[in-house]
């Protein structure tokens, strides 16, 4: 069909980690493309957050008796914290739709490292929850948070908030490569966030509630980064949460990216 | 290393695959000669796809071997993939990205300079009549510009050997023929070409060699004209007006051939030469003054060629509802 003989055109000479580089970018790039040219995807980068933190702030921050802090300032690090964790259920589904709509096959037929796409949907969720975070603090201080972290402190909590989104969007992308259509995508993340965000010191202090709870609530990671949020942000106690966080954090991401990357592997032919 | 046989462009031996109980692949075997054609032919659920997935390295057979371009699909899979384009069964297309960014993205991904990537790009957006196009999103394509734009990120880098998996699956006629004249240009230019299909007259207009495969294994192969040959030839039929006529046009039609009907007064045979025949037969049956109903030419199809081979027909109950939910 062209005059040339249909010799394959020569690649460009590079080396591996250029092209792993490379195709990692590519793969980011097409799902950043992805959240900008989604209408869904727009509205609830903008919606969720701002829903979230009104009907919290108003519609139970004046029950909620969280001693000498603000209810807004009280209510800021498990509002962010539970963002950062709705975001990363995109990775679920973008996932379950990338292996749907077969493109997947395309990539896996193609001379690229298979991981690349898992990567770009994982990069895609921390340019999202970037997104997020800042929507998220420009509607807290409208609602009354006074932070008195000092640049210090707000660079521990931004830190934070990156390793926690990478931890979170990897376990997620373990659920993408696991759910056998799209509908269990929308909400299997759901079923683990849900749970998690409310038995945690996001919304109301632990020493209320039963005491099985308040341990599982007390320990569980989600409490442990809010909870260090909170005190770079408002100076509320931290006693180790910071570490615990962060060891969290890390152990999510040590289980998860092998697993996921084994998963995306040997998953066969879809539907 | 090269292995095969160096004018195989593909080479497949006792190749078995299975899913639980499920026998797949039965030991398969063919080979594509450099530059040419090749129909795998049979219905759903025969193991086309299962074949061209262990071609194209998505899936590993659990026995036999497979070449393409001289290098094993399992042990050397990379290899494979540098000389190999597939076109699966689903447009594997970028819903969100336009045309033009979908081929940028998958050139790259083939590893070819920024410039080249370019360069096909362009090339490839005038080729398959996606100009106007190329900058929308993918989404707001119909379905045959879909399958044009996913063939052409398949050609991006002028791969020597190319997999097609049932490419005209779904299509509109229209959409079809102009699939079928890339398919052919693609050949005419030196591409080595598998494609799986349903269709006999596809496999019949494309391939310069067909295989048929049922259950996993191949039942039958050679050049379309042979295979046509084993299922029986084109069969001209003759409707007659009224029944008093049917002796008299015995004896024009004549023939060892000939297979009559009496209660549909239908006189059929078959024919060689196609047309031609047909109009002797209708110039003498005028000549005698003897009024036709109807005329029609019958080409063996799929169902007749698999009718022949296995005694079933190619599209069984079960598989026809499975198709269905399937959709």
């Amino acid at each position: 069909m062209q005059d040339r003989s249909p010799a394959t055109l020569k690649p460009e000479d590079r080396t591996e980690l250029f092209w792993l580089l490379s195709n990692t970018w590519l793969m980011a790039g097409r799902s950043i493309r992805h959240i900008i040219r989604s209408f869904d995807q727009v509205m609830s980068l903008l919606l969720f957050p701002i829903m979230f933190m009104l009907l919290n702030r108003y519609v139970l921050g004046g029950a909620i008796d969280t001693g000498n802090v603000t209810y807004a300032n009280y209510l800021f690090a498990g509002i962010f914290v539970q963002v950062l964790a709705f975001g990363a259920n995109y990775t679920t589904i973008n996932l379950a739709v990338d292996l749907k709509e077969g493109i997947v096959d395309r990539f896996r037929s193609l001379p690229m490292a298979s991981s690349a796409l898992l990567i770009g949907h994982i990069v895609s969720d921390m340019v999202r929850n970037v997104i997020s975070g800042v929507i998220i603090v420009l509607v807290g201080l409208g609602v009354g948070f006074r932070p008195t972290a000092s640049a210090k402190e707000w660079l521990f909590v931004v830190g934070l908030a990156m390793l926690f989104s990478l931890a979170i969007s990897w376990a997620s992308a373990i659920l993408g490569l696991f759910v056998k259509s799209l509908e269990a995508a929308q909400w299997i993340g759901f079923v683990f966030i849900f749970p998690l965000t409310f038995i945690s010191s996001a919304f109301v202090p632990t020493d209320t509630m039963p005491p099985a709870l308040q341990i599982f609530a007390e320990n569980q990671p989600l409490t442990q980064v809010i909870n260090a949020m909170r005190s770079w942000l408002v100076g509320t106690p931290m006693d180790n949460a910071a570490w615990m966080a962060v060891i969290w954090s890390v152990g999510i991401i040590v289980v998860s990216v092998p697993l996921a990357t084994w998963l995306f592997r040997r998953r066969g032919p879809v539907g | 290393m090269v292995r095969g046989t160096a004018h195989n462009a593909i080479e497949v031996r006792g190749l078995r695959k299975s899913y639980g109980k499920l026998k797949v692949l039965n030991g398969i075997n063919f080979k594509v000669p450099t530059g040419s054609i090749l129909a795998l032919l049979g219905p759903n659920g025969a193991g086309k796809t299962t074949t061209i997935r262990i071609l194209s390295t998505l899936l590993q057979p659990d026995d036999g071997k497979a070449y393409v371009a001289g290098h094993d699909v399992v042990e050397e899979p990379f290899e494979v993939k540098q000389k190999v384009g597939l076109t699966g069964q689903y447009a594997a297309v970028d819903q969100y990205l336009s045309g033009e960014e979908n081929l940028l993205m998958i050139g790259r991904l083939y590893r070819l300079s920024k410039q080249d990537v370019q360069r096909r790009t362009s090339e490839l957006i005038k080729l398959f009549d996606l100009v106007e196009a190329s900058k929308r999103p993918v989404r707001t394509y119909s379905g045959g510009m879909r399958r044009r734009l996913d063939l052409a990120m398949s050609l991006i880098a002028a791969p020597p050997i190319i997999f097609l998996d049932e490419p005209t699956t779904g299509l509109d006629p229209r959409s079809r023929q102009t699939m079928w004249e890339i398919i052919k240009k693609l050949a005419a230019s030196g591409t080595t070409i598998l494609l799986t299909t349903q269709y006999m007259e596809e496999a019949d207009h494309l391939a310069d060699n067909i295989v048929v495969i049922d259950d996993g294994k191949v039942i039958a192969e050679g050049t379309p004209n042979a295979l046509k040959a084993r299922a029986g030839s084109d069969r001209s039929e003759i409707v007659l007006v009224s029944a008093k006529d049917l002796d008299k046009a015995k004896d024009i039609i004549d023939g060892q051939s000939l297979q009559i009907d009496e209660t549909s007064l239908s006189l059929s045979v078959s024919s060689k030469n196609g047309t031609k025949q047909f109009r002797q037969i209708l110039e003498e049956l005028e000549k005698a003054k003897i009024p036709v109903e109807s005329f029609s030419l019958h080409r063996p199809s799929l169902d007749d060629v698999f009718l022949k081979l296995t005694g079933h027909k190619a599209t069984k109950e079960e598989t026809s509802s499975t198709k269905k939910g399937k959709k």
